[in-house]
């Protein structure tokens, strides 16, 4: 039995069911001095999508990079309400997923990481709208 | 799945209380994001949380307390918002201010020593080679796997602290011998005598290195061999500013390459060869703010080690820094105590230098406002400074920083080192 088009397979790092509007970051981001956990946008100078809005939504990026402060950053933006719903990534990333799950631990909202295929990658930012199954699979909508 | 084992399990299940239950879900949960098959144990820990995001750290560590949690391992504390021996230097939010004491605080209750500092491997108290750690900061991950020959994977906030008061980490990632196999390596070719000998390279060329590594281990060939520590710093706290280097190998410095085959463990990897064009390119890329009038010199990024002291103090020959630059060392209050003992504090605050402890002029408002360019020594403080602080900078050899502030104006007495 063939898989729908509109399902993507993925790997469950960070377990947890959601759904949102996708948005893609083409470069890797530091959450901290890269994302602003008050405004919940992209400030990172350099980055392509600086501006950006994440909160709430399907967060599509290559990979977290840099600092050990990331974690503590998205921490603080689920407190404040500003977390995305979801993160769909290429290189699983210890340091995006312990901010995650101390955001289920401390504050009940479950922040669950996906990691995908580049073919899968591909597709998840093509799409509009992701829900995300606890197991991983995405399904586009 | 991760094969816990039954003191493991107890943890889990409240023997030591609430808050060790708690950290130690979050120890299985980021095992099992690694894909770790077990746990193994630690002899340290040192951590990265104490600085000050948010409330969101208070209500951590409030929880992780709770039933009385202690760390299980000596455990050190890194830089924090606060310079709590100067002060006066702090420029924020009282709020702030008081969340941050208050976060300190928290950490300090579980038993982790005050060192605040980004560098306790500059302590006498540090790994030894082959030792399990859990480290956070970057710049002291990149040091314990790579100088030290200790091992840490590239572990976050938070973790850090689950890590001390369980006594355990993920066997998986850097902790396993897989994963500290240089799969990059770059070669260094035709630098002049005077570079390869000079303290200016380490960073810039950690700066490259961490572009081409990104989140891989790279090997360095062609640096002379047994480097100080102070380069092998700066080389790694560059190189985890450009990429998300754990850990790399200097070949014929660092304990794990004592010959490239050793780095790479024998197997075949790509070569990227630097040359002095490219150098130069990177630290170009790290002085946006060349040609401003001077206007402050930030030291000591990471911390200043009593040998970065001692030159300092070399190089200043007794002169003072021109009244209207503010000059800064950063360090940790251990190193300034060394430095007060030998006898160099006086004269370096004769000259007109401003030490600042526990924290770091790029993380928390200690600077006073300026015109103008901040030099600095650092690749990583040139790279976070312009988006943390908004301010002009421009990284120089500790040389030209010294020529400048003494000056008054930005000298260049180390350019023809880059020639090609």
């Amino acid at each position: 039995m063939t898989k729908p088009d509109s399902v993507i397979d993925g790997a469950a790092i960070i377990p947890g069911e959601t759904r949102g509007s996708v948005v893609v970051l083409d470069e890797a981001l530091s959450f901290w001095g890269g994302f602003d956990a008050e405004s919940g946008l992209v400030i990172d100078e350099y980055h392509p999508q600086r501006g950006t809005r994440l909160s709430g939504r399907v967060v599509v990026l290559p990979e977290g990079r840099g600092s050990s402060s990331a974690s503590s950053v998205i921490a603080e933006a689920a407190r404040l309400g500003t977390a995305p719903a979801a993160f769909v990534v290429r290189r699983s990333d210890e340091i995006l997923a312990t901010g995650a799950v101390v955001a289920a631990e401390l504050y009940g909202r479950p922040l669950p990481i996906v990691k995908v295929d580049a073919e899968g990658w591909e597709r998840a930012a093509a799409a509009t709208e992701l829900a995300v199954a606890a197991d991983g699979t995405l399904t586009v909508s | 799945m991760v094969r816990l084992d039954d003191r493991d399990q107890a943890l889990i299940d409240g023997d030591q209380g609430e808050g060790v239950a708690m950290a130690m879900r979050i120890v299985v949960r980021i095992a099992e994001a690694m894909q770790a098959a077990s746990l193994l144990d630690i002899t340290g820990a040192h951590i990265d949380s104490c600085l000050y995001h948010g409330r969101s750290g208070i209500d951590f560590v409030e929880r992780l307390a709770v039933g009385g949690t202690k760390v299980v391992v000596p455990t050190t504390l890194n830089v924090s918002s606060l310079d709590l021996l100067h002060p006066e230097l702090y420029r924020g939010d009282t709020t702030v201010a008081d969340e941050s004491r208050q976060l300190m605080r928290g950490y300090e209750a579980l038993g982790a020593e005050p060192t605040w500092t980004c560098a306790p491997y500059q302590r006498a108290q540090r790994p030894r080679f082959g030792e399990h750690v859990v480290w956070a900061e970057s710049n002291a991950i990149v040091f314990a796997n790579s100088v030290l020959g200790a091992r840490t994977h590239r572990y976050g906030d938070f973790i850090d602290i689950c890590a001390a008061v369980t006594g355990r980490a993920p066997a998986a990632g850097l902790h396993l011998d897989d994963a500290r196999r240089a799969t990059v390596v770059v070669e260094l070719d035709g630098l002049r005598p005077e570079l390869l000998d000079s303290d200016v390279l380490a960073p810039v060329l950690g700066y490259v290195v961490g572009a081409i590594a990104g989140n891989e281990v790279p090997a360095i060939v062609g640096l002379p061999p047994d480097q100080p520590e102070h380069r092998l710093k700066a080389l790694g706290a560059a190189a985890a500013s450009s990429g998300g280097v754990g850990m790399f190998h200097a070949v014929g410095s660092t304990p794990e390459a004592p010959t490239l085959d050793a780095a790479t463990q024998g197997r075949p990897v790509r070569t990227e060869r630097v040359g002095v064009e490219q150098l130069r390119a990177a630290r170009d890329r790290l002085m946006p703010g060349i040609g401003l009038p001077l206007g402050a010199v930030s030291l000591g990024t990471p911390h200043y080690s009593v040998e970065e002291f001692r030159r300092f103090v070399e190089l200043l020959d007794g002169r003072r820094v021109a009244s209207a630059v503010a000059v800064y060392a950063n360090t940790s209050r251990e190193v300034w105590h060394e430095v007060q003992l030998r006898g160099w504090a006086e004269p370096l605050l004769a000259a007109g230098v401003q030490p600042v402890t526990d924290t770091c002029t790029y993380i928390t408002p200690v600077m006073a406002p300026f015109d103008g360019v901040a030099l600095t020594d650092s690749a990583k403080w040139a790279h976070y400074a312009p988006g943390n602080l908004g301010v002009d900078v421009a990284f120089a050899s500790v040389e030209d920083c010294v020529e400048s502030a003494v000056a008054g104006e930005v000298r260049s007495v180390t350019d023809h080192w880059w020639r090609p």
